[in-house]
């Protein structure tokens, strides 16, 4: 019998060893402010993430090929060589020479409309767009379109949303740099009050050892109070937080811009943010029994 | 349930105690206390009373010597165990050591529910116990609410509900008018009957002949006086 029990028969009757009365202290509040914090980052850096993916796959998906030569007959043959060459490329989804109404449309703002009536040698323009996982499509391609028409220029989309895409990916860095940091943060505020905790009771905790509790009894009788601590103020986090990026992506939706609409969650992102509080209610319970039993473990 | 792998429940082999770096507030202990038996431990102010039932109920480590407890070494006994042994002791604290916003019923059941008992086993106990303590009025009483000498009979019922198999108590009819320490000293002397082993710490002498097979320990300037030797070689019980 050297043993013992190290678990509470009625959970109901351990939780009256310590004195009823919520919220214990200013921890729910705390952990709510930090728990907000941590769901704003967290959100930022899911949607950069999910933009710059996206980002970098239409980076990688299109080029578009402008063959530049004063006769139109040689620059037309030479487009619809490059054409044919293009779609027998593996890797190549689509390819289309974009039409000479569409060209006018583009060059309206610097040439007027009457494009057609000049002798302008306005370029032909092919745009070719890669499927997922492209492979050696576009040196491929690149290849041909020089062989045919070595004047020709390759606009390669990427060169010019490249840099953006680093500064996505390295934002969505130190997000989840944020994310760890407010995670410390909670446990160490925990650990504070888990610390504070023992103290206030210490004299309760003195006498249930000497009636023969078992550090892991004790523990849990902290450990589920600032488990209910840990989730409410999480969960009011994830509220506020949730609220603020509800509206700053309808502000996004607002401005109309193509870029700024690729950021934005997905369901399943919403998903994972959800899980936060949650995630942080169990580490919560984690540095705190940790504390407690260290704590414990310095007396007899 | 009185260990039976021994007749003594507890063994003091050379013990001393010094807190800090100060004298020696205990030394050379060398007694026995033989399961089944009744003893008084007396002394003046500051002889080291409530040093010596610190150590038996498991709240101090010795300073040197060897302490046997239910036959195993309790001075080098890993902390895990310990729960175990202070389950099979029962304290009255001279300061009672109630939780004050438990009520006394809660305080009282206390060593049960650490003891894994089920909550529909609880309550015949604890209102039984709180008859024989003449408490049966004020179990939803607080301890800041009751009286010195309710708040004493509520820890003494703690100390025993478990049935422990030996139970240590500190000036435990301190607080109680005679009648009512008349009455606590039966119950002792029926728990002993019932084999538990039982050392009350008191200045009181006048109590020493109310317990007819009590055995006296007296203790003066950290050393136990044992001129006949009875006390580190208890004679075995029939």
């Amino acid at each position: 019998m050297a043993g013992g029990h190290d678990q509470w028969v009625s959970g109901r009757a351990a939780r009256r060893l310590l004195p009823e009365g919520w919220p214990s202290g200013p921890m729910p509040w705390v952990i709510a402010i930090m728990m907000f914090l941590m769901v704003l980052a967290a959100a930022a850096g899911l949607a950069l993430g999910l933009a710059a993916n996206s980002l970098d796959r239409s980076l990688t998906a299109q080029v578009t090929i402008q063959i530049v030569d004063a006769n139109q007959a040689r620059r037309d043959a030479a487009a619809a060589r490059i054409i044919a060459g293009a779609k027998a490329v593996p890797g190549v989804a689509r390819v289309d020479r974009v039409s000479d109404a569409a060209m006018t449309e583009l060059l309206r703002p610097w040439l007027g409309g009457g494009l057609a009536d000049t002798d302008l040698p306005v370029p032909a323009m092919i745009d070719i767009a890669f499927a997922p996982a492209p492979g050696n499509a576009p040196a491929a391609v690149r290849a041909l379109a020089m062989r045919i028409s070595p004047a020709a220029r390759i606009d390669d989309h990427a060169q010019w949303l490249r840099p953006l895409a680093g500064l996505m990916g390295s934002l969505r860095w130190l997000a989840g740099v944020l994310v760890l940091m407010m995670a410390a943060a909670a446990a160490f505020t925990v650990v504070l009050a888990a610390r504070a905790a023992l103290n206030t009771h210490r004299s309760t905790i003195e006498v249930l050892h000497l009636l023969g509790s078992t550090d892991g009894q004790i523990a849990s009788l902290f450990q589920r109070r600032i488990a209910l601590d840990a989730l409410t103020g999480g969960m009011v986090g994830l509220l506020l937080a949730s609220l603020v990026i509800v509206t700053v992506g309808e502000r996004i939706v607002a401005v109309g811009s193509d870029l700024l609409g690729t950021i934005g969650l997905p369901v399943a992102a919403w998903g994972l943010l959800a899980l936060l509080p949650i995630a942080g209610t169990v580490l919560a319970m984690f540095a705190a029994r940790m504390t407690i039993l260290a704590s414990l473990r310095r007396r007899l | 349930m009185v260990s039976a792998d021994a007749g003594n429940i507890v063994q003091f082999d050379n013990v001393g105690l010094r807190y800090g770096s100060g004298v020696e507030t205990l030394s050379d202990l060398n007694f026995s206390l033989a399961a089944g038996a009744f003893y008084f431990l007396t002394g003046p102010s500051g002889a080291g009373k409530s040093s010596l039932l610190r150590l038996i109920y498991l709240a101090q480590r010795p300073s040197r010597g060897v302490i046997r407890m239910f036959g195993e070494d309790v001075v080098t006994l890993p902390r895990q165990r310990m729960p175990g042994f202070r389950r099979r002791i029962g304290v009255v604290f001279q300061d009672f050591r109630l939780v004050p916003h438990l009520s006394a019923y809660e305080n009282i059941a206390l060593p049960l529910r650490v003891n894994g008992v089920a909550e529909a086993d609880i309550d015949q106990p604890v209102r039984e116990m709180l008859e024989w303590v003449g408490l049966s009025g004020r179990a939803n009483a607080k301890p800041p609410t009751l009286s010195g000498g309710e708040q004493q009979r509520v820890a003494i019922a703690r100390a025993v509900i478990g049935r422990p198999e030996i139970l240590v108590a500190d000036e435990p009819t301190g607080n109680v008018d005679p009648e009512m320490a008349e009455r606590l000293l039966y119950l002792f002397e029926a728990l002993n009957k019932l084999g538990t082993t039982i050392l009350v710490a008191t200045h009181d002498l006048h109590l020493v002949p109310r317990v007819p097979s009590a055995q006296l320990m007296r203790l003066d300037k950290g050393h136990i006086a044992d001129p006949t030797g009875m006390l580190r070689y208890p004679p075995r019980r029939g």
